[in-house]
This record gives C-alpha cells, structure tokens and sequence, in this order.
C-alpha cells in the first residue's frame, strides 16, 4: 500500500491511494497557503477549486482503502497463522504434556507405561470387534454422482461428502429396501485392519488409545486384529455377503497358531458384543449355515471374551431411532430450532431421509430390546423402579446381596417413573396407574391410504403407506411396553420388520433344545441361545455407570404436514422427581446402553451353570463410574464412563491389558460393581 | 496499517506514526523559524534529524505493510481458486484432456466389463522392495508422537524434520538383521499398504481400481505386505509373514468356492514369491508344511511384474558405493553437495549404513555369475547397441541375422565386467588386463576408524591397502563380484549369504538345496509340482537400464566412501553415459534378468521345471507419456509405471477372470531375450 503512495506522490499528489493522515495536515498547509494568498489578494476561483478536489479525494479513498485493508488484514493473519504453524511443529511432541502437567500436577502414568514397568508383556492375541456407526466404510462401486470416490471412505474420516452432495450420499449409504443388501450397482464395503475403527473421526479416538496402551506391552499388527465388519448388514449377511464370519474365524485360527497355541482374547464393543455371540454360535455350527467349527471350537480358541459397553438385551434408544428417526439429542435440537428439522422450504426433509436410510440397515433392529415384559418391565413395574437421579452419587460396593432396606426406602421416598412403559403418548399416561389408561387395540387396525403416497416417493418411509387411521391407532394405544412394541413396529413398518425379524429374534426361550434354535436368527440373543461349551473361557462385561440414559419416551402426533413423520418425542414433558428430561425418561447407565441391558447377563443370566451357560462359564462384571474430565485439557476424559468415551478411560484399558497379558478374572478383582445391577437382577423372574 | 495510524493520532511525534505525518508538520516549524529569524544552530539541528527518520523508517514500515498486503492478496486468490477447484465437478480434468487429445481409451476395467468379464480367482499382490509402507510401532525418545504413523512410504515428512531420528528407527540390527533393542517398525497391512507410494504416486491403485470395476473388492483381494527390508525368512521368523499369506490364500480359495488364487508379485515381490512356494511345500520347523502339491491347489498363475529372477546390477552398486545412476549424476552436477562434510551432512555414508543393515538389498545381487552375467570377454547380451532401440521383434524364437551384423558394425560394450575401474579397462580386451588378485590383500586400518563412528560403515575398517587391492582388480564380473563384496564389508555379506545364495546348483537333488537360503535362487531350486500353474512374466522394455559400471577411486577424505562411479565416461557406441553401461530393459531390470528363467531356464520340461509348469512372456513397449495431462502415462515400460500401463492391466484381468496364457496369446515380445538366452550355456 504504502508502496503504491511511494511511488506515486511526486506526480499527483492528491492520488487516490495517499492515506487521510498524509492529506489532513498538507490540506491544513494548503490553507495556510490560501490564507497567505488571500493576503496577497488571491483569487477566489482557486480557493472554490481545492475544497472540491479535496472532496473527490475523501470519495474515493474508502474504496481503495477498504480493500487494501482487507487484503492487508488477511495478510497479517496469515503470517501470524503461518508463525503459529511453524511454531508448533517446531514444538516437541511432548510439549502439550508439560503444560497439561504444569497445569494440573503430574499426570499418571499411562496404563501402558504403568502395566510395562510391572513386568506385563505381550501374551493373548487380541481381536477387536467394532461397534455399530463406529466401523468406517469405503466405497467400491457407485453410481454417476459418487464419481471419483473410488475407496473413499463415505463413513468415518471428515464426512466431507456429507455436505457436498448429501442426498447421493445418502442413496450410497442405504441398503436395498428388500433384501437388506447392496443396492445394484452400489458396493459400499468396510474399511479393514486397525484403521477401520481406531479413529472415527480425525482425533475422535474410538480404539486407539486401547492400540496404543497394548503397544506399549508389546502387542503389534500380528497379535492384534480388528474384525471390521459391514456394520449396516444383519450378523448373518456379513457372512453372506463378505465371509466376514469366515475371515474372523481364520485370522483367530491363524494367530492362535502363529503365538504358540496362546488363546485368543476377544473385544467386543456395542453391538459388536451381539455380533461376537452370533460368530460363537455360527462357528459351532455345521458347515452350510455355519463355520463348521465344531462344539469345542470356543474351547480351544478363546480364553476370555471382554465386552466393552454390551447392550446384550437391547437398548431403548434403538426404538426411538426406528420409530421416529430420532433420539434424546435430536429431539432437543428439534425444541430449539424447531423450524429448521422440520422445515420444507429448502426441500431438506433431513429426519425422513434418516429414517428411510437407517430404516434400510438390518442391523439397527439387532438393538431392540428383548426379554419382552419379563426383563424390561410390563405396565406397572419395572426393574429398575425406585430408581430416582438424585441417587446417582451413592455407591455400592460389590455385595450380592440388595440391600432391601434402602432400596425400599427409596421407594417410599420418591414417586417412581414407570420405566417399563417404553413408549407413552402424553406424560399423564404415562404416570396413571394402569387401570387409568384406557387402550384401544390397535393390532387390527385399517390403516388407510394416506394422500402424500404420490408426492413423497423420493423420501420414502414406510409410514407414508399409513393413513390416518392407522396413526390414531398407534396413538389409542396409549403406552407400550417391551413386547408391544414389537408389534407396533410391526404395524408401523411391516416391510421393515419383516426383514429384521429374519434375522433377529426378541425373545426368550422356553426350551433351548428345541430344535428351531439352531436357526442363525436366534444366535445374537443370549436369551435363546447357550454359551458355547468352554469352561475354562470367562465372560467380562465392562461399562460405564453414572450417567443418565434414555429408557423410556413420551410421544405426541406431530402436526400435520406433507410427508411428515407422524411421532416424534414430546420434548415439553419433564418431570424432575422422575427423571423425566425433554419427553425422555432416563436410568443409570452409559449413556446409551442401560445398567440392565449390559449388566444382567452375567450378573444373573450366566452367573454359574444356568440353562443359557450350560458348562458354567465364569462371568465378572466390571462397572466403571464416570467423571467427566477436570479440564478442557484432558479432551474426552481418562475416566469418562460414557458409551464410546470409555475405550479412552484408564482403568478399562488397564483391565483389559492384563486379560490380555494373562490375568484370569480373579485376579483382576472379581466384580467391580457401583450401580444397583444386581439388586435390580433379582427382581427380574427369569427361568434359569 | 491506517487502523494503527487512526488510533494513534493524539501523539503525533509517535514512533508508530509516519513519517509522512512528521514531514508537513516539521516543515511548518522550518517555516516559522526561518520567519522569525531563529537560531542558525536550531537549524542545523533539525536537518539530520528529519532526514533520519524520514529515510529510514519509511522502508521498514511499507516493506512490512506491502508484504503483509501481497501475501493477502494471494491468500485470497488462493482461497478463492480452492474453493472453485472444489466445486469443481470430478469429471472435469477428464474432459480437459480429452478436449486437448481427443476421446481417451476406455479404461481397460471398464472395456472388459463390457465383454462380460467377471471376477473369478482371487488376486494375491505382492509388493517389491520400497513401495511398502513401513509405520512405527515403538521407538526411541526422539520418534515421540509417531507411534502408527509411517515413517516409509506416504509424505516423508519425518525424513526433513528429524532425518537422523528416522535414520536410526529405519536401521535394522547390524548383527542380526532384525529389529534393534527397543524399536520397532513394521509393514502396514492391507490394501493400503502399497496402493499409493506417496499421495499422487500410483504402485497398485490402478490395477485394483481395474480389478474393482470387473467386481473385485477386498474378499477377493489381497495385498500380501511384508517388511521389505528383513531377509525372506526373517519376515516369518519375526512377523509370521509367509504363514500369514499360506492361510489368507487358503481362506481365499474356500471362501470364492474353490477357486485358485492368481499370484501377482512386482519388483522383488518375484523372489519373496519364489521363497514362498518352497517354503509353503517345506515341512513344519523351516516351512509351511503345507505338502508337495500346495501350490497345485491353491495357486492358477503367478503372473510375475518386472522380476528381476536373475538380479540386478544396480544392486551391486548400491551396496558398493550406496549410489545408482540418479546419485551418480547428481553428484556430478553438484559435487560439493553430497560430499561435503561441512553440513555435517554425509549424506550418502548415511545412506549407505541404513541400507547395508537391510537383508533383502542382498536379494538382488546378480544370481548365476558369469554363466549367465558373461565373462570378461563375452556377455549374452553382446552386439547389443542402443541405437537399435527403435527396432522392434516379433516373438519369433529364430535370431534373425541383423544381430550378427550389428555385433560386426558397432564396437560393442563389454557387459560382462559389471564393475571396472576406468573406462580404457573396461574396453580393452581381457588378454590386455593385468589383474592382481585381491582377495588375499591386507585391509591395513583406517586412522578413520574412530573419529567416524557415527557414520559407521564397513568401509571405515579398511585401509588404505585394502582399496588398492580392490582398484588393481581392475574389473569384475559377476562371479568376482561376490568375492568383492565379501571383501569390503564381510560383516554385512556374512549376514547376506546366511540368507540367500547366488549360485547356480549343479546337482538339485542335493540335500543342502532344503535349505532356506536358496529358496529365493531360481537357479537353486525347483519349482513346485503344479502342472497345471502357469508362470507369467511380464515386463517393459525400451529403457536404458544399468548393466556395468566404471568406477573410480574418490578423493581421499575423512569419512569417505572411497569407490564411486567415474561420471566422466561416456561413448555414445557401446551405451555409456556418466559411467554406467545401459542396456535394454524397464530402467531398473535388465531384459535378461526379468525374461530369462521363464524363456529358457523354465521353459518346458527342464530339471528346474520338473512339472513342466506352462510359462510365457509378455513385454510391453515403453512409450512416454504424450503430454503433461496423461501424469505418468498409459503405455509406460519403467518399472514402476508400468503398473499403470493399460495392455499389462488388461492381461492381468484377464487371468483374474480366468484366461490362460494361450488365451491371452501367448509371448508377447519385442526384445531380443529368445536370442540372448540361447547365448547362455546353462545346463538345463
């Protein structure tokens, strides 16, 4: 800038590019020159012409000025980026710890370090298996629109084709309506090794401080192995369709081989506990549905299965996901913005086209809750009544026995939320006693036709085949629990369950040896099936406690509109004795998954020999109590008890690392336990 | 900059303001004095004082201004052209090029697509020397932060930032030949582990982009990744490598119903696989224990990329001097740069320690000596000359006569003497060369030996006798070479010939051939009883590659390599530039080493081919990219590149998808290999 003046101000000094600060005292010289000429009696022409040119001057200088300054401004910031950049990858690695340390007193050590100094070494090969959303997906083979995104990975990684062309992303990442698999012409596959789910977003860790940890003891890519799968697909079709099942099958074979005979220790995360319980029953099986394993297959291969955040009998969220697209955050983001998500006037229709992809994904119906009314709670009780959020700082320590005296008094105390009513339309429903609530059947409804059938094609959900009728059925009902809710998916999207229920069962078994037990819909529930025949092998089951999770919602109708999802989660209902928060009832757990549905299988299901563990595998349970983290610095917590959080947290990893190097469960220190998992099991009356 | 300036006004005399502020302001007070009659020491005072401020500060502030100005404007167009090149349709680059040279060629995926191709066998790729990814799994203080990142392949970029760092994690153990104490790098797995070099630089993405389009993904593909730089049975000692290969090959063929798996290894990536088929037949200590027929079952083709089954010359100069061609030059053209020891730098000792510390360098020591390589006075390739490159042969197996009179007409350059010292040595005839046996030499000892320990390489234990001895050789062929390379670093060559062997077997049924050394020597074994495989190796011609070299003594310094490649030579007539002797082949492999073994060695019923396992020859014709767009061109022959070329992707999918060898039609080629390989006397 300065440059242009320099140049410049010998010919033409009143030059567009001169700044106010050089004009104002030569303009004031100016004057005093005037002054002088009108002393010398000057004339008065001249005089008129200066202010006018001075004028001129004052027009147009804002103009250059402005984008000067911007360029400028950008400039600097630039430069000033550009320092701080150098600057810190000058910095040493460690720097960011020193300041942490600075800050908040020494770190401990990591359970890496810290189990490595004890003497700990590489023993068990490891296998992950990922979880639902968690596993990344590359694509193979697309249509036009997808062009130039040969093995990109359209899930996990920065998502950036999200934004640029949403709705053919969108038509990549669904599955075919019918069959659940890939849509012709599309191969969307999952992404394999330890990059598959180790970050699912840049920085967003999922398994890598676990990968870390491990490393540090020893534990390289030929002990450890992450059993990614297709994650949208049903347990079954990855075999199907990949021979997921089968490659697992041979890489634990191979790394049981290749380290001396050494058992294999397994990690299952969210749903991939349900999808390792499928592959233990699908490689006893014999060979055309099956692995052809044999029954001791388990036996000789794996010493311990530690699950991580297990929803074995199902999750209340998953019901909320497929009934109306949304869960608890959705559903806030919807009251605070509530023209934005349901708005069509920029065509968005975002929630019904995440209903119709997610509705495509078998695998979502995986995490409906079984057990029915006998696990979950029927109309008038639950197991986890007597439960109140104020309790939440209390602990229990890892007694079998429920202290009957507290819990009672609990009781007494505070009005109790009916849990075991997962879905209420109206929060007066769902705290009338049972007698209250009128119902009206709506198994055999008419559905009726509705009129948005025709303009609504492109964002297809099944619910744009119901009428209203069918609607005001649904919301006559009044209150559903675990089992009906079954049936009200059915109802709402026949298509849909009629898909799912080929491939999972919600269940519980009456008599395991039945023979319609062999079938592969059944091996993902621990309610109708057996643990393989292994009883040197130990179950864990490791998750967080302490934070609030969604176990039971209240729905309203939507307000009527073009293509709209007719129910979506009463936001306006809160109740704090009850736990009640924005229309969503919430209990202790992990934010996803509830206290129940991870803890009761070992904690009653399995404990000792019962019908589901005939050769009496020995369960532990160990619970984690969250704290969020003390500062930004520590970014997502070393003692975080949340769903996904917790693969970062210090003692699981070190839990895990030592079942890994060996340990048995005992010597980890039995159950661990904070919430009451086990008072609230006994409740449970459940055929062992 | 005015933003500063408006804030500030109050305080005029301010260093931060202009001095085109000072300047009306100072003459106002000039004026007045001089008005008034003032001081004449008032006068001069002010002068200098002005013209201080004014000179110097204008510069410094609008420099800084004008920068910061310039690097916004640029920034912004930056931005603003970003933002266009995002929203930019993928397809776009396309339709340039094809508006500059016309409609391009389908793909080769997409073209057999539409003949009905499908995926059949499951592929099996395995990587050569380099191109695999390396990342870090656990390593010294000064490597913190780049546990899993890759310290080879990807950007580099830890080699600019802490090369030293890198060069000890990159060193395997100088005894051993494994990892040293307390670090550890391993190969990364899976696809990714070789599809790209650096980003933008192809090895395997095309072809498994091809693949893909014909409905490959990875259930039925397999990149076979395995620490280039370990010796071949070392990848299994340490990292179960071969097993991990037997049984995703076993679970590949059970998992497609059956079908056998097509094998396609590049670049050393042949001899890995040669090491594999007899170790997978081997029983259980040393091998797979897979069976004699292993390979029968699993196995339709190995459809070999640029083998260098016999070797390559360059490797010898490698190990020699740590230099190739490229260094050579660019030490001619910048001879302070490389040697110098001012920097500190020393680069190429540097270089040379890390890569003498890998085993698998040691694999592509010319294999066969002088049987195969040539003599002093003979060589296969003899007759040769570089301005019949543009000639091309149809795969007729009878030598046409041009040949003869091509020998008659030019002086032909004499390949046998891999390495000689000066170029009148390597051009006289043998009965002129008076050479003194080196191998009974004294080393003598370095004075070097203790200031350069930092830099250590095996070379610094030899003194001054030792390198006279080795230069009053004069010059060496295939065979001497080895003796050579023993002679100036035994140490390195101890661990060599521990694991591989260069000779050729007399007798195969010796049971010393069980050994796992000669396992990677197709001229010390056989190959497996599968008669119905079929051998393929394909690779470029048309590119002048290294062959033999005149080397001459370096300047004595401190710390030096004392051998390196005389640059100055060059003779258009026998193929010499910058002292390296070239020969027809892809750049890096000789036509000789890649075509030999499936030309004649395997070539039917022959005692290293018992099963008379089928092979067949396929060349292509290297032609350089017509322009810029085309980026590293689709009828490449380099070594590398050629993994691009659209007529091998072709014949590669078309064995996926199940053709023969005569289905593909047969030998394809365009060098003069049938001929040169009848000039070989190998007993077959």
């Amino acid at each position: 800038m300065s440059l242009l003046r320099r140049r410049k101000p010998p010919i033409n000094e009143s030059d567009k590019t001169s700044e106010a600060s050089d004009s104002k005292p030569q303009k004031e010289r100016e004057e005093e020159e005037e002054e002088e000429e009108e002393d010398g009696n000057g004339k008065d022409k001249n005089k008129k012409k200066i202010p006018s040119k001075i004028k001129k001057h004052e027009e147009k200088r804002p103009k250059w000025s402005c984008l000067d300054t911007c360029c400028w401004f950008i400039g600097c910031i630039c430069v000033s980026w550009w320092l701080l950049l150098f600057l810190y990858n000058a910095m040493p690695a460690s720097f960011p710890q020193y300041v942490t340390e600075a800050i908040t007193g020494p770190l401990p050590d990591p359970p890496g370090v810290k189990l490595l100094k004890e003497g700990l070494k590489a023993k068990h090969p490891v296998v992950f298996v990922p979880g639902i959303v968690t596993g990344g997906l590359e694509l193979w083979e697309g249509r036009k629109c997808a062009e130039g995104l040969f093995r990109k990975r359209l899930w996990g990684g920065t998502f950036g084709e999200v934004y640029k062309r949403p709705l053919c992303w969108v038509e990549h990442m669904s599955l075919d309506n019918e069959t659940g698999l890939d849509p012709c012409g599309i191969r969307v596959r999952p992404v394999s090794g330890l990059v598959a789910a180790d970050y699912f977003a840049p920085g967003y860790f999922v398994w890598a401080i676990l990968i870390a940890s491990l490393a540090h003891i020893g534990y390289e890519e030929k002990t450890m192995y992450m059993a990614a799968y297709d994650w949208r697909l049903s347990f079954q079709n990855t075999e199907v369709r990949d021979q997921t099942l089968s490659q697992i099958k041979s890489n634990i074979e191979l790394m049981v081989a290749t380290n001396g005979g050494k058992k294999a220790v397994v990690i299952p995360h969210s749903m991939g506990v349900l999808y390792f319980l499928h592959f233990m029953k699908w490689v006893e099986a014999p060979a055309p549905m099956g692995g052809g394993g044999g029954a001791d297959w388990c036996s000789k291969h794996i010493k311990a299965v530690v699950n991580i955040g297990g929803p074995f009998l199902g999750v209340p969220k998953a019901i909320a996901g497929l009934f109306s697209a949304e869960a608890k955050d959705i559903a806030v983001a919807r009251a605070i913005a509530p023209g934005f998500l349901d708005n069509d006037i920029f065509q968005l229709q975002t929630l019904q086209h995440v209903m119709r992809m997610s509705r495509s994904w078998d695998s979502t119906m995986s995490m409906i809750p079984r057990g029915g009314d006998t696990i979950w709670g029927g109309l008038d009780w639950s197991p986890e009544e007597g439960y109140s959020c104020s309790k939440k700082g209390e602990r229990k320590n890892d007694t079998q026995i429920a202290d009957q005296t507290g819990a009672a008094s609990a009781v007494s105390q505070t009005r109790s939320a009916n849990y075991g009513r997962i879905i209420s339309f109206g929060k007066d429903v769902a705290e009338a006693p049972s007698s209250d609530v009128g119902r009206i059947d709506f198994r055999g409804a008419v559905k009726g036709h509705s009129a948005a059938n025709t303009t609504c094609q492109d964002v297809w959900t099944e619910y744009h085949d119901m009428g209203f009728g069918g609607i005001r059925a649904v919301a006559e009902y009044k209150t559903y629990t675990a089992e009906s809710i079954i049936d009200l998916l059915h109802f709402v999207a026949p298509k849909m369950m009629a898909r799912g229920t080929a491939h999972f069962s919600f269940g519980i078994a009456d008599n395991l040896d039945d023979p319609k037990y062999k079938h592969y819909k059944y091996w993902s529930n621990p309610l109708e099936t057996t643990l393989p025949n292994a009883p040197e092998m130990e179950i864990f089951s490791l998750y967080g406690v302490g934070l609030p999770t969604e176990r039971a919602y209240i729905y309203k109708l939507s307000p009527s509109a073009e293509c709209y999802i007719p129910f979506q989660i009463d936001t306006s209902a809160d109740d704090e004795d009850t736990c009640l928060k924005d229309g969503v009832y919430s209990v202790d757990g992990d934010e996803t998954v509830p206290v129940l549905s991870a803890g009761f299988m070992c904690a009653k299901g399995w404990r000792g020999k019962t019908r589901f563990n005939p050769s009496g595998i020995q369960t532990y349970i160990r619970e984690y109590s969250h704290s969020p983290p003390a500062n930004l610095l520590e970014g997502r917590g070393t003692l975080s008890g949340a769903h996904v959080d917790i693969m970062g947290n210090f003692a699981l990893i070190e839990d895990v690392i030592r079942v890994a190097a060996g340990a048995s469960g005992e010597e980890l220190g039995g159950d661990q336990v904070y919430s009451n998992i086990f008072n609230w099991s006994e409740k449970i009356n459940l055929q062992l």
